[in-house]
C-alpha cells in the first residue's frame, strides 16, 4: 500500500503570528515537505493545480521535476491535474516529459477543479465540466497510445496526423486515478477505463465517500477489470498530532478555526466528527485511519493533508516525521494484515506496468471496446 | 394511502404567531384532506431548531450535518409542503432562505406548497408574491393560487374572518393536489414521465443509484 502527502499549496497567513509567507517561500516549503516524505519513508508526493491566488502551483510539472531530480524513489503525483480546462495534448506532452525525467516515478489525477472562473479563463464552458472531462481524458489515452492521431471532437481543434512527444516512458503511459468528490460520472469514468478512483475525503463524512467508491467498485466490476474489491482506490486524510490528545487540539485549533472552507464554522471537535480530520495522538490517527477500510473497503492508496491553513514548515515537517517514522510503518502492518491475497496492496505503478508487457490492458485505449470487439469476432 | 404533509416554519420566538399560523394552515389541509376521503400525517420542522446545523453545512462547502439529512429527507419524501416563514426587513427571513438553500435543485420539483408570511402590519403583504412564490417557482414546485398573509391584527377583531377564509381556501387547493391521480391512461398519450431529461424529486442526500453508461456518454461526443 502506498502513504504519501498531497498538498493544496494555498498561501495562508499564520493566524498564531499573522505572518503570510512570500510565494517563494510556499513554493520552497511544498519542495521541503516533497524531500521529507521520502526522507522519512513516505511513498507519494501530490501536487494541487490551481490558477488563481492565493494558491502556488500553476505549473505542476515544473515542481514535479524539480523534485524528482533530488529523489531516489518518491513517486510523484497530482492531486488533481485539471483536465477540463487544460489542453490534453499538453498534458500528454508534460506528463510524457516528466515521466522521462523521473525515470517512470509518475502518475497523475484527473479533477475538474474547485474554481469556477478558471473556465471562462481558460476559454471554457463550466456547464461543460462532464463532457469536457470526458472527451479531453479519451483523446489524452489516444495520444498516450496511439504514435499519430487523427482525431475530431467537440471542444479542440481537430488533430490530423498528430504525433505527441516524447513517447511515454518505454511505451507506456503513467497511470491515472480520477478525483471527485461527488459526481457519479466520473467514478464511471475511472471504472470503464480501469483507472484508479480518489476520493479525497476530506471535507465529508464517510458514509458519503464510501457510497461514490462503492459505485466505482460496482463498475469496475461491471466492466471487467477484475472483482469489484480489486478496484484501484485511494482515499485523502487529514491529521494532526501531539504526545496527548490535548496537546494536537491546543496547538491545532487557532489554524482549524481560521482554516479555508471550514473556519468559522464548526467547531474542532465537530469537524473531527463529522469528517476523517484526526487531531490527537499517533495512535488515534492510527486506529482512525485503518477504519477507513472497514467503510470502502481495502485500499491502495492513502494521501494526508498536513500543510494547509497557514501551518508553518517547521512544524509541518515535525508533523511528517511522526507520520513517516510512527504512524505509516503500523499502517502498513495492519493494512497488510487484513487485506485478503487477492486484493492488490499497491497501485499499478510504471515496473508493474512495464512487466505487464505491451499486450496488457493498459495499453489499449479503451479496453472494454476491445474486449467487446474480440469477443464479436470469436462469435 | 395516508398522505404525508411536511411543514417549514421559520419563527424564532417561542411561542411564535409564525407557527401559530402554520398550525391553523397544517390542520385546515389535514381536513381538506379528509374531506377527498384520504388521510393526512403531518410532520413540522422548526427551522429555529435547525439554525446551527445550517451554518455548520454552509460554512463546510455543503456537508450536510445529520439533522440537515434528515429534514432533507423529510421535506422531498412528502406529498404536499407548508411553507411559513416571518417578514425580515421586506422579504422572507435569513433563517427560512438559508434552509431553502441547503435543498437540492431537484428536491422540491412538482411538490404542492402552501406559501404563507406573518409581520406586523398588512404592508407586507406582497412578500407572498414578489419573494416566496418566485422563490419555489425557480425550484419547480406547484405552489397554490391562494397564499396566506397573517398580520398581527388578523389573529384578532374583525379581520380574523378573513384569515379564516383564506386558510380554508389554500388548504383546499393544496388538498385537491395532494391526492391527485396523474389522470392520464397508461400508453394513451406521451406523459412527462416519458420525456428526456425529465427531472424527478430527489432530497440530493444520496448519490443516484443508476449512471448513465460510459460507452453513451462517450457516444454522445461523438468518440
Amino acid at each position: 500500500m502506498q502513504f504519501g502527502v498531497f498538498s493544496v499549496g494555498d498561501v495562508t497567513t499564520d493566524p498564531t503570528t499573522g505572518r503570510t509567507p512570500s510565494e517563494g517561500e510556499r513554493i520552497e516549503a511544498m519542495t521541503r515537505i516533497a524531500l521529507k516524505a521520502e526522507e522519512v519513508g513516505l511513498d507519494v508526493f501530490a501536487t494541487g493545480e490551481h490558477h488563481n491566488p492565493p494558491f502556488v502551483p500553476s505549473a505542476p510539472t515544473t515542481h514535479l521535476a524539480y523534485i524528482a531530480a533530488q529523489t531516489e524513489r518518491l513517486l510523484l503525483s497530482t492531486s488533481t491535474t485539471l483536465i477540463t480546462t487544460t489542453d490534453p495534448v499538453r498534458i500528454a506532452e508534460d506528463y510524457a516529459f516528466l515521466q522521462h525525467l523521473a525515470k517512470g516515478r509518475v502518475d497523475l489525477m484527473m479533477g475538474r477543479g474547485n474554481t469556477g472562473p478558471v473556465y471562462p479563463w481558460f476559454g471554457k464552458d463550466i456547464r461543460q465540466g462532464i463532457p469536457l472531462a470526458i472527451e479531453n481524458y479519451h483523446l489524452l489515452r489516444r495520444l498516450w497510445r496511439e504514435d499519430v492521431v487523427d482525431w475530431q471532437g467537440k471542444f479542440r481543434t481537430p488533430l490530423q496526423g498528430f504525433t505527441s512527444t516524447p513517447r511515454p516512458l518505454d511505451d507506456t503511459p503513467p497511470f491515472v486515478w480520477h478525483g471527485s468528490i461527488r459526481s457519479t460520472e466520473i467514478a464511471e469514468q475511472a471504472a470503464y477505463y480501469g483507472d484508479g478512483f480518489f476520493h479525497n475525503h476530506i471535507f465529508w463524512n464517510i458514509e458519503h465517500t464510501a457510497q461514490m467508491v462503492n459505485l466505482y467498485r460496482r463498475r469496475f466490476e461491471h466492466y471487467r477489470h477484475g472483482g469489484a474489491d480489486q478496484a484501484i482506490v485511494g482515499l485523502g486524510g487529514q491529521v494532526f498530532m501531539g504526545a496527548t490528545e490535548a496537546e494536537a487540539k491546543r496547538v491545532f485549533r487557532p489554524y482549524f478555526d481560521n482554516a479555508p472552507v471550514y473556519g468559522h464554522g464548526p467547531s474542532l471537535e465537530e469537524f473531527t466528527r463529522a469528517t476523517p480530520l484526526t487531531v490527537g495522538t499517533p495512535e488515534m490517527v492510527i486506529e482512525r485511519t485503518l477504519g477507513f477500510a472497514d467503510a470502502v473497503g481495502d485500499y491502495q492508496r492513502q494521501l494526508f493533508l498536513i500543510d494547509h491553513a497557514g501551518l508553518p514548515v517547521e512544524m509541518v515537517l515535525e508533523q511528517m516525521e511522526i507520520l513517516g517514522r510512527e504512524v505509516v510503518p503500523v499502517l502498513r502492518r495492519e493494512f497488510e494484515a487484513r487485506r485478503p491475497a487477492h486484493v492488490p496492496s499497491d497501485p499499478p505503478t510504471h515496473a508493474s506496468l512495464v512487466a505487464a508487457g505491451p499486450d496488457a490492458p493498459h495499453h489499449l485505449v479503451a479496453p472494454v471496446r476491445a474486449a467487446e470487439q474480440a469477443a464479436a469476432v470469436a462469435r | 394511502m395516508s398522505r404525508r404533509i411536511v411543514v417549514i416554519t421559520a419563527g424564532l420566538s417561542r411561542p411564535s404567531s409564525t407557527r401559530l399560523l402554520a398550525d391553523r394552515i397544517a390542520e385546515a389541509v389535514g381536513t381538506q384532506v379528509s374531506a377527498r376521503g384520504e388521510s393526512a400525517q403531518v410532520e413540522v420542522i422548526e427551522l429555529r431548531e435547525l439554525a446551527v446545523d445550517l451554518a455548520t453545512t454552509m460554512t463546510t462547502g455543503g456537508m450536510p450535518t445529520p439533522a440537515v439529512r434528515r429534514a432533507r429527507d423529510l421535506v422531498s419524501s412528502a406529498d404536499g409542503l407548508v411553507a411559513v416563514t416571518p417578514v425580515f426587513t421586506a422579504s422572507y427571513s435569513g433563517l427560512f432562505k438559508m434552509f431553502v438553500d441547503i435543498l437540492d435543485t431537484d428536491a422540491l420539483t412538482g411538490m404542492p406548497v402552501i406559501i404563507a408570511a406573518t409581520a406586523g402590519t398588512a404592508r407586507h403583504q406582497l412578500v407572498l408574491d414578489h419573494a416566496l412564490r418566485p422563490l419555489f417557482g425557480y425550484l419547480r414546485a406547484v405552489v397554490v393560487p391562494t397564499g396566506v398573509f397573517a398580520a398581527t391584527e388578523d389573529f384578532g377583531g374583525g379581520e380574523h374572518d378573513s384569515l379564516t377564509a383564506r386558510i380554508t381556501r389554500a388548504a383546499s387547493e393544496l388538498a385537491a393536489l395532494v391526492v391527485a391521480e396523474t389522470g392520464s391512461v397508461a400508453g394513451f398519450a406521451p406523459s412527462s414521465e416519458d420525456l428526456d431529461g425529465v427531472r424527478r424529486r430527489r432530497s440530493g442526500n444520496d448519490l443516484p443509484t443508476d449512471v448513465t453508461d460510459f460507452e453513451t456518454m462517450l457516444g454522445g461526443l461523438g468518440q
